[in-house]
């Protein structure tokens, strides 16, 4: 007398009990969508080279070696091939690529996640009470959306000074508003739904219901979301850094590099060129990524 | 004379879509025939196929689909060789197309009048002038009040069921020889339903259109056509006249369908419902040899798999064909009567409501509107509501849409607080008590169940997860061990497998995710539970196997249960009382067997005669409503439901609201007409001639 016997995937269940099949599933599941694979790849290879930075960097990342060598040339003592040529102070470009892969893969990540924990917790606020406090949280918001965000950098940075965790704070301001916006109306459309109410009728606290009921069922856009800010703050970090707002220096930094050697680029363009190929090809992987997630989770 | 020529004819046809996955079969070979000025009824439930096989007609996929085999005639041609240009000309010309949704088979940003004249321009090839005359003549053909309004009005202007009324004149306007109809009025409430059937059977008359009606409403079909093809699984399991096959079904599939069916004609006393187990299996892994075997109760191994089964027909009656090898032995049985479920008769009090009010305030469109502060405008969901729930007994809430049954629903878990009057529970007024400020013991006796399936569960965390939970806010018991002893208890009480304890809600199937939305209802014994549409949703096999677990479970538990409904049939066989709203007001109270017996309120006689029989052989007085309830921005003064009624007094149902009139102890009707007249109205439904 039931409707129960058939089931279609008996099988697909055993993985997900633990947090870590179900990280391990996702990211078999990943393979399934090429792009998302391309994205990943950049990224771990990026994330390689961060963390052996030490093994892989031919010389010291700050030191003056050799002014203006071009790409492949030969380090004067036979010490090794400057293989991306050195900047106008003699620093070897591919130690300093290679070393400034660190800031960035430290900042960018520690800013968005920064970003998303004050904007989703915002949105969920916001969207589940709705009444004043949205009206207040959405006002704010656009009040700093309205704002052009190189201009809040700006004003921000050169008033607090350039460091990494004032960067983070300037950006956690500038993208925080997306995020919420982005939270408030996922949460808009999941508040109606009769499992929110089952739990209200169980007397769940409000805590509970936005944590444990809504929160989960958001994560698909939310982590998509993530991804492509992360490429957006990647580019920030770069443009701080070239407005000479970024790491103070002698630390390398792509966009630093840039600016830096910026006054060279026509006689010497592959100083320049390089740190732009890095920054791009992260913002591309961690853009491809997002676009094989989204792709993923269209298809169920 | 011979053989008359088909109009649509189907031999073998077998579609596929074709995805990531590999090749899906959809449909697995039909063979119809539909002739000239024939009405052909599809049925089927959800994924059997079914709309699939129209778009197929009409060669129309969503780029995925392909038919693999056999050929599809209409006319004498073969629609294959066709040319594009020839199909486009077939497509919306010899063949209309209707479809469920009205409101995106209207383009929004195009005036009707335009969007009409521009079929009559492309297939009749007429002048714009012309084909504007021809629209305004077949909008007032289809029934639409004030056609010349109409024709410059846009789509979003208009309510449903003139909407649709639309999309039928559009179809009809190049006076096509079929007219494909596909879930017409699924989405429409069930008067103006009622409305919209009974154009399709007179414009029929008139124009001689032959039929495609594809529905999952085995009423609508009997109503409406004169055959019926009867669709499982991507095959085609019966066909044959409407009275052949609904009277006397020779599949299991056919025979199962109809006893599943609650009907709004028959007494719980006099007809119990006989689930069909199982569910229907997916695409792509049914079954070798019988699609039905699996739930099948005559099945039997060696000969129902044994190879593909052929559609045989039945020589005693015309065109009646089964595709089912034990289709002779099966129709002498004839299945085991099932004690009828008695009905709870108590006086016992659980709740009691007392002029309930709930109103919302809206603000209305329009800036200037709201600058000057006119902008605040009432809706008024529920008035002065005023009835009683016994324990132990279901009371159903009956009603269209809007008629403010799930606010009070939503009043009464305190979801929503009200504005004024009582809810008493006991000792306790929940009528302004919202949910958060309810005492545990309050929260345990009052639970709900929901009406889809898809939402009803937390797609993120397994299903034991989610009824623990409930266990552990609602229940008594604690501590591990305890916990999950209950959740396998409420599995059992809900028939699910253990297993499903570790799936999540999108491993299981509508019908499994409802069972498991009650088993989180009955997670701490509740004295009284709320069910919102909670089979609405459902396929018409998976709703009676759901009807009858909540009886069961009631029965068992001595629960208390109030129903939400819009279905007649379903409520007269799980309620024993009924309360009949329209626009927030209370029409009329009383047991099921007074309700569904004069004195009716003319309301609930008009949404009695709408309600959809299987029965061919039924025949009732036909109350069709006209236009559609109001919108509750201006409810009519005087009774809500003079606008539409067809038994109107006079000036008096304008201006007063209607007395309260006691047709005995608990049937209390509220009409200006006086009781003696109602008593005389004769009933719905009689027996036809047999």
């Amino acid at each position: 007398m039931t409707d129960a016997p058939v089931l279609s995937n008996e099988t697909a269940a055993p993985h997900g009990s633990t947090p870590i099949g179900r990280v391990l599933r996702s990211v078999a599941r990943l393979r399934r969508s090429r792009v998302g694979v391309v994205g990943a790849s950049i990224l771990v290879f990026w994330i390689a080279v961060a963390l052996a930075a030490p093994l892989l960097a031919p010389f010291p990342p700050n030191q003056p070696l050799q002014p203006m060598a071009p790409p492949g040339t030969h380090a004067v003592g036979g010490t090794g091939v400057f293989w991306l040529g050195t900047d106008h102070l003699g620093r070897d470009l591919l130690s300093r690529i290679i070393w400034g892969a660190r800031t960035v893969l430290v900042i960018a990540p520690l800013a968005t996640l920064s970003a998303f924990i004050v904007g989703v917790s915002a949105g969920l606020i916001a969207g589940f009470k709705l009444g004043w406090l949205d009206e207040l949280l959405s006002r704010v918001t656009d009040l700093v959306l309205a704002f052009p965000a190189l201009v809040l950098y700006i004003v921000i940075i050169s008033k607090f000074g350039a460091s990494a965790l004032n960067i983070v704070l300037a950006v956690t301001l500038a993208s925080s508003p997306a995020v919420m916006r982005l939270t408030r109306g996922l949460v808009l459309e999941l508040r109606n739904r009769a499992f929110v109410s089952a739990a209200q009728l169980r007397g769940e606290s409000l805590w509970y219901i936005m944590v444990v009921e809504i929160l989960p069922n958001a994560r698909g856009p939310l982590i998509v979301d993530a991804c492509l800010r992360l490429g957006y703050v990647t580019i920030t970090i770069g443009t701080l850094g070239f407005l000479g707002l970024g790491l103070p220096p002698p630390d390398p930094d792509w966009g630093g590099m840039i600016n830096e050697t910026r006054q060279f680029a026509l006689v010497f363009p592959y100083m320049v060129l390089f740190p732009c190929l890095a920054i791009s090809s992260l913002v591309l992987g961690f853009n491809l990524l997002a676009d094989g997630l989204r792709e993923l989770s269209l298809q169920d | 004379m011979g053989e008359p020529v088909p109009l649509l004819e189907l031999d073998d046809v077998s579609i596929s879509y074709f995805s990531r996955a590999g090749e899906v079969p959809a449909v697995t070979g039909v063979s119809l025939k539909i002739f000239p000025q024939e009405a052909l009824g599809l049925v089927g439930e959800s994924g059997c196929g079914k709309s699939t096989l129209a778009m197929a007609i009409l060669r129309h996929f969503g780029g995925r689909g392909r038919i693999v085999r056999g050929t599809i005639r209409f006319a004498g041609r073969d629609m294959a060789e066709l040319s594009p240009q020839a199909l486009r000309h077939v497509r919306g010309g010899a063949i209309g197309v209707v479809y469920q949704e009205a409101m995106s088979a209207l383009n929004p940003s195009l005036r009707i009048g335009e969007q009409l004249a521009e079929v009559a321009v492309f297939h009749s090839g007429v002048g714009w002038s012309e084909a504007r005359h021809q629209a305004v003549a077949m909008l007032s053909r289809v029934n639409v009040p004030d056609p010349e309004r109409v024709m410059a009005a846009y789509p979003h202007q208009l309510s449903g069921g003139q909407q649709q009324r639309i999309v039928i004149a559009m179809a009809l306007l190049p006076r096509p020889q079929l007219l494909v109809l596909d879930e017409p009025t699924t989405s429409l409430d069930v008067t103006v339903e009622a409305g919209i059937v009974d154009l399709i059977g007179s414009l029929r008359a008139g124009l001689g259109t032959a039929l495609l009606f594809i529905s999952h409403n085995l009423g609508l079909v009997a109503q409406v056509c004169e055959r019926v093809a009867v669709m499982y699984s991507g095959e085609l399991i019966e066909e044959g006249s409407v009275r052949d096959v609904f009277v006397a079904p020779l599949h299991p599939y056919t025979r199962g369908l109809i006893r599943c069916i609650p009907q709004p004609h028959l007494d719980r006393a006099r007809m119990r419902l006989r689930p069909i187990q199982g569910q229907v299996s997916p695409p792509g892994e049914r079954p070798f040899g019988c699609v039905f075997g699996p739930r099948c109760e005559h099945f039997t191994s060696g000969l129902c798999n044994r190879g593909e089964i052929a559609l045989v027909a039945d020589e005693s009656a015309a065109r009646h064909r089964v595709r089912c090898v034990r289709w002779r032995e099966i129709s002498e049985e004839i299945p085991q009567p099932m004690a009828p479920i008695p009905r709870e008769r108590t006086e016992d009090i659980a709740l009691v409501v007392t002029d309930l009010d709930k109103f919302y305030s809206v603000e209305s469109a329009g800036f200037w509107r709201r600058l000057v502060g006119a902008g605040r405008q009432e809706i008024k969901a529920n008035q002065k509501l005023r009835f009683r729930i016994r324990r132990g007994q279901t009371l159903a809430i009956v009603g269209e849409s809007g008629c403010g049954k799930s606010t009070f629903a939503k009043v009464l878990m305190g979801l929503e607080p009200a504005t004024a009057g009582e809810i008493r529970l006991g000792e306790i007024d929940l009528a302004k008590l919202p949910v958060w400020r309810r005492p545990p013991e309050v929260l345990r006796a009052l639970q709900m169940v929901f009406q889809n399936p898809d939402e009803t569960l937390n797609p993120s965390f397994t299903v034991g997860t989610q009824i623990a939970r409930a266990v552990r806010r609602l229940g008594v018991e604690r501590g591990r061990v305890q916990i999950s002893a209950r959740v396998r208890e409420l599995l059992g009480l809900t028939k699910l497998p253990m297993a499903f304890a570790r799936h999540r809600p999108s491993q299981l199937s509508g019908g499994q995710k409802q069972r498991v939305g009650i088993a989180r209802a009955f997670a701490g014994s509740p004295a009284l539970v709320v069910a919102d549409e909670p089979v609405s949703a459902l396929d018409v096999s998976v709703q009676a196997a759901i009807t009858e677990l909540l009886l069961e479970i009631q029965r068992e538990r001595g629960t208390t249960l109030v129903i939400i409904s819009h279905d007649l049939g379903f409520v007269r066989y799980i309620a024993d009382r009924v309360v009949v709203m329209y626009l927030g007001q209370v029409m009329e109270t009383g047991s099921v067997e007074e309700l569904f017996a004069p004195p009716y309120h003319p309301y609930t006689e008009a949404l009695f005669s709408a309600a959809p029989v299987t029965d061919p052989l039924m025949r009732r007085n036909r109350v069709v409503l006209s236009g559609e309830p109001p919108s509750m921005l201006d409810l009519p003064i005087g009774c809500p439901f003079h606008q539409r009624c067809p038994r109107k007094l006079g000036s008096i149902c304008e201006i007063e609201p209607p007395p309260m009139r006691r047709a005995s102890e608990g049937h209390r009707i509220h009409c200006h007409i006086p009781l003696e007249e109602l008593r005389g109205i004769a009933p719905v439904f009689r027996a036809g001639p047999t």
